[in-house]
């Protein structure tokens, strides 16, 4: 499976190198750079070192007993990556790139932004390295997510709104390509999720991969077995990835993935590109999108800003395709009553994105049985999230 | 048909000069207006007409040219009504080679082939898809190619001398240079540097090169013009039209024009 993906970026008919011509040669140097430091140990041993004691990795897989009780069927177990630095498993990966990017001589980064917390990330691991950070992030989703939008600022990056479009994360990563493209000398983009052009699927997929195999140990410690299912929430699908890669070949281990349904996929408001979408090409790449029957991009729809993009990585195009991975939904509502149940009966806060994952989880418990044994990454925590849902409950905090 | 584009510029060739080509977006306000201003452009001076076709996400422009394209989306145009477009043009102008121009998923949603069929039948004479780089473009091309269209590449500062071979390779009616690392209505490349990529360029291909991004004046068209087979105005045309109308288009793309053919 680590095949995939070729030496095109494809995965199947999936990926690629869809981008103007002025930025092929940036593509393929990164592509370049990303070989050579991936067989360089020094550079594995500088993410090792810093993934332990700046990340604080290895995040615990913890038995989840109350969601486990309450759900009355399969053990439950949580994947930390709450517990990261920084507060999701966003980290992960900005620390491969943000190596990779000092190794390459670059001094200026910069990322969009959906949710703010590749975005928070990204200004972290910038800060740690002294470099200039600059944050694309749409309008909208600075307004929800104003916590994280100042946290940035903390960290020394600059946001810039972007009002184009819907002013959401695919606007944002509109923004920074236009930036890329002017800025190609210095300027290292550093990609929140498994898409855009090759290699940045391949490359943030090995970044975040290590979740999949810190799970895999501890589960067998734990458990001493391979679970029944993994399950984690999608936007781009960069967590779902990560934990995803290491149990492809394990063929007894059912991959789930969770997608936002916002208000329904019967409506137009939702963000489920593989589930209402189709294959098309946007940002760098091919893979299922959500679009109307002339090929124009339609505006996604998730009450969780981290979800809110019309795309999917293409690796999990394929994985669809194939069937290996399984994809469901679930509504706003859904994940506003899953995060407050969580919250009440773990005492843990998931992220509005993570909490997607829980009522698809509790589902499948059900469907297992007590036999049965579940991971759910748990991708971030919800602090950020606390205002929205406030709001949602009417409560004036 | 590359016929028309090797045509025009044999035709310039012969009166020794450089040629004009004007972009504007299709669509923009809507299918009646920018219908006549595609009609009136050659008799301004325009050698070319490079069509916009709009996208919802153009990652390769600025502001203006995406504005553009919101307007034209929101008056409903699609890739069938600039087709017709070019269909109209065509029945009152037999020689002025069209190329269309945008992103690559509004054509991959109505498929390649059936893209370049309607695209020969409705007389368009190429396309540029700004997101198809060389190595995603074969299964246009070939499309293409079984019609006798043109699929112009793009060269950028970017492109050096090890990939040049790559981006040339395989092309046909002309190899459109971008001046500057940067999205469209950016300022203009340092005129040496254009003047060199040009000379690499034309070796390299044995095409006609033309040159766009960051022209807005006739200074600058004249300019470019002594270096390019052809000068390409796209950001400041657009946003003469949407600003200040027909008639004050036409003014600017006839001095554009003008400039580029040394007059």
């Amino acid at each position: 499976m680590s095949n995939y993906p070729d030496e095109n970026g494809r995965f199947g008919a999936f990926g690629g190198r869809f981008v103007a011509e002025t930025l092929m040669p940036p593509i393929l140097a990164l592509e370049e750079a990303y070989k050579i430091a991936r067989a360089d140990p020094a550079y594995q041993k500088e993410f090792d070192d810093l993934a332990t004691h700046y990340i604080g990795r290895p995040s615990p897989l913890y038995f989840a007993e109350r969601l486990t009780e309450h759900a009355q069927g399969a053990k439950i177990y949580l994947k930390r990556e709450d517990l990261n630095h920084t507060g999701a498993h966003k980290v992960n990966n900005c620390l491969g790139q943000l190596l990779l990017a000092r190794r390459m001589g670059k001094t200026r980064i910069i990322a969009e932004t959906g949710a703010g917390q590749h975005g928070v990330a990204t200004a972290t691991l910038a800060a740690r390295f002294g470099m200039q950070c600059i944050v694309f992030m749409g309008a909208t989703d600075i307004e929800r997510q104003k916590p994280n939008v100042f946290r940035m600022k903390l960290l020394g990056a600059e946001v810039r709104s972007v009002t184009s479009g819907t002013a959401t994360l695919k606007d944002a990563m509109n923004e920074a390509l236009r930036d890329w493209v002017t800025n190609v000398e210095d300027t290292f983009y550093c990609i929140g999720t498994v898409a855009g052009p090759h290699p940045y699927p391949e490359m943030v997929r090995d970044f975040q991969s290590i979740i999949g195999r810190e799970a895999k140990q501890q589960i067998l410690k734990a458990e001493n077995r391979l679970p029944d299912a993994i399950v984690a929430c999608i936007g781009g699908g960069s967590n779902a990835m990560g934990i995803f890669h290491e149990f492809i070949p394990d063929s007894d281990v059912r991959l789930i993935g969770v997608e936002a349904a916002g208000r329904g996929l019967d409506t137009p408001l939702h963000a489920a590109s593989l589930k209402g979408g189709r294959p098309g090409i946007l940002h760098g790449n091919r893979t299922y999108l959500l679009q109307d029957e002339n090929g124009q991009i339609c505006d996604a729809h998730s009450i969780s800003a981290g979800l809110d993009y019309p795309g999917i990585g293409p690796e999990h195009s394929y994985l669809h395709e194939i069937g290996r991975a399984e994809y469901l939904s679930a509504t706003d509502d859904e994940a506003v009553e899953a995060f407050q149940m969580c919250t009440k009966l773990e005492g843990i806060i998931p992220a509005l994105e993570s909490a997607h994952a829980i009522p698809r989880t509790l589902d499948l418990a059900k469907e297992l049985g007590p036999d049965g044994l579940i991971i759910m990454n748990l991708s971030g925590r919800g602090d950020k999230d606390v205002n929205t849902i406030a709001d949602v409950l009417g409560v004036d905090i | 048909m590359t016929k028309r584009i090797d045509a025009t510029f044999a035709k310039l060739k012969s009166e020794n000069k450089s040629g004009f080509v004007a972009y504007m977006m299709g669509g923009d306000p809507d299918f009646k207006a920018s219908l006549a201003l595609m009609k009136a452009l050659p008799e301004a001076g325009v050698d070319i007409i490079e069509l916009g076709m709009p996208f919802t996400d153009p990652a390769a422009d600025g502001p203006v040219i995406e504005l553009a394209g919101l307007r034209s989306l929101k008056a409903k145009t699609t890739l069938k009504t600039i087709l017709k477009m070019a269909t109209e043009f065509r029945k009152t102008n037999a020689d002025t080679p069209i190329i269309l121009m945008g992103y690559a998923n509004p054509v991959h949603y109505m498929g390649y082939a059936e893209f370049a069929t309607a695209a020969k039948a409705a007389g368009v004479d190429g396309a540029i898809i700004v997101d198809l780089p060389p190595e995603e473009d074969g299964e246009l091309r070939s499309a293409f190619e079984s019609h006798d269209l043109a699929l112009i590449r793009l060269a950028t500062p970017t492109t050096d001398d090890a990939r040049l071979p790559i981006v040339c390779a395989n092309t046909r009616g002309f190899i459109y240079y971008v001046s500057v690392a940067g999205v469209t209505g950016k300022a203009l490349g340092q005129s040496a540097a254009v003047s060199d990529a040009v000379t690499r360029i034309r070796k390299q291909s044995g095409l006609p090169v033309v040159v766009g991004f960051g022209v807005r004046t006739p200074e600058q068209s004249a300019r470019v013009a002594k270096d390019a087979d052809a000068v390409v105005v796209g950001t400041a045309i657009v946003d003469a039209f949407h600003k200040n109308g027909q008639d004050a288009a036409l003014a600017l793309v006839k001095s554009l024009a003008d400039a580029a053919h040394g007059l």
